[in-house]
């Protein structure tokens, strides 16, 4: 095979890129899950955040 | 069963509802086992890239090659993840929620990722292809890396301390920007055809075949399982960081409210006894 290197380089750099971010993104997701109730960790939906109630997450002017 | 069983199992089960779904797992185990496939394909079914000229001469990138099925599928997803981001700004500007927020911030930020690996993987292709690393005079190289320089900039101001809407808003303006490279990057072959090194679009001018077209095809697909599993993990990162945030600022919140109450009563208690002496409590109580 010729330019090996080349190819292990090339491949080596895209696996460890993307294992290494997807790491990162579980680790921190594992974190921060322990840190927020069970009960408000639930996929938010757009339609959550437009109507009132308690999912409502507007981003408001407020500090 | 013991306590301390019974409580890490709970926190165990805890641990994998904050981290996947079912659905994510799966995405997860398709991306990775369609990775292993890719591999394989790649590199086992796929020939060297070879031709022979009228001379007689073998010509051509040789197994080089095979670097295309990781090149190519990280453009794609650099482009998908700033379209998003581009769009997903879109729909804050339209709907001002927090759920466009994050999408576009979650977006762009893996878009950063497998931009800056196109730029490498074609740095690493271009040295044997084109014998060298990196060409200033490339329209393609350059505006690639104006694009991906223009997100991570994205990614910086949204480090920046702020309000969470002023924040969102100066990243919509970013992204607009942006977004307007993907354009100027996708079509800089057409444009400055003889400004680069890249040829023009194979794909669309049927140039890639057989085992080769194959194998590029699943490698998009693998590409697109795996950009759909990020993201997912990424958009609930964002939503997590933004609960925590909410958490604190309600705590604040609840102890300000907890301290003025507590001064109220203070204060009421020192007009009723401008003294000072404490007084007798009463045996009944209202």
């Amino acid at each position: 095979m010729t330019h090996l290197g080349y190819l292990i380089a090339g491949w080596s750099v895209t696996v460890l890129a993307v294992v290494g971010y997807a790491w990162w993104v579980l680790a921190r997701l594992r974190s921060l899950g322990r840190r927020v109730p069970a009960n408000r960790q639930r996929w938010m939906m757009p339609d959550d955040l437009t109507d009132d109630g308690n999912e409502h997450t507007e981003l408001s002017e407020q500090p | 069963m013991s306590l301390t069983t019974v409580l890490s199992r709970q926190n165990a089960t805890q641990d994998t509802q904050s981290i996947s779904s079912s659905a994510t797992k799966a995405l997860g185990w398709a991306a990775l086992v369609g990775f292993a496939i890719l591999v394989v394909l790649a590199f086992a079914w796929v020939p060297a890239d070879t031709r022979i000229t009228d001379q007689g001469d073998v010509v051509g990138q040789f197994d080089a090659v095979r670097l295309m099925f990781v090149h190519v599928p990280s453009a794609i997803l650099a482009y998908t993840g700033f379209g998003i981001t581009f769009l997903a700004s879109l729909g804050y500007l339209r709907w001002r929620t927090d759920w466009w927020d994050i999408m576009a911030a979650s977006a762009a930020e893996i878009g950063v990722i497998f931009g800056v690996l196109t730029l490498v993987t074609g740095s690493i292709w271009g040295r044997p292809t084109w014998q060298t690393w990196w060409e200033w005079g490339d329209v393609r190289l350059v505006t690639t890396l104006v694009m991906v320089l223009v997100f991570i900039g994205y990614l910086a101001v949204r480090r920046i301390p702020a309000n969470a809407a002023v924040k969102a808003r100066r990243s919509v303006v970013i992204a607009l920007v942006g977004a307007a490279n993907i354009v100027i990057v996708n079509r800089s072959v057409d444009w400055w055809e003889n400004r680069t090194l890249h040829q023009q679009s194979t794909l669309l001018a049927r140039k890639i075949r057989d085992e080769t077209l194959f194998t590029l095809t699943f490698a998009f697909v693998v590409g697109a399982t795996l950009f759909g599993w990020l993201l997912l993990h990424r958009f609930r990162v964002g939503y997590l960081e933004r609960q925590i945030t909410e958490q604190e600022v309600q705590k604040a919140i609840a102890e300000r409210q907890a301290e003025s109450a507590a001064h109220d009563t203070g204060s009421l208690t020192q007009a009723s006894n401008p003294t000072g002496q404490i007084q007798p409590q009463s045996k009944t109580s209202p």
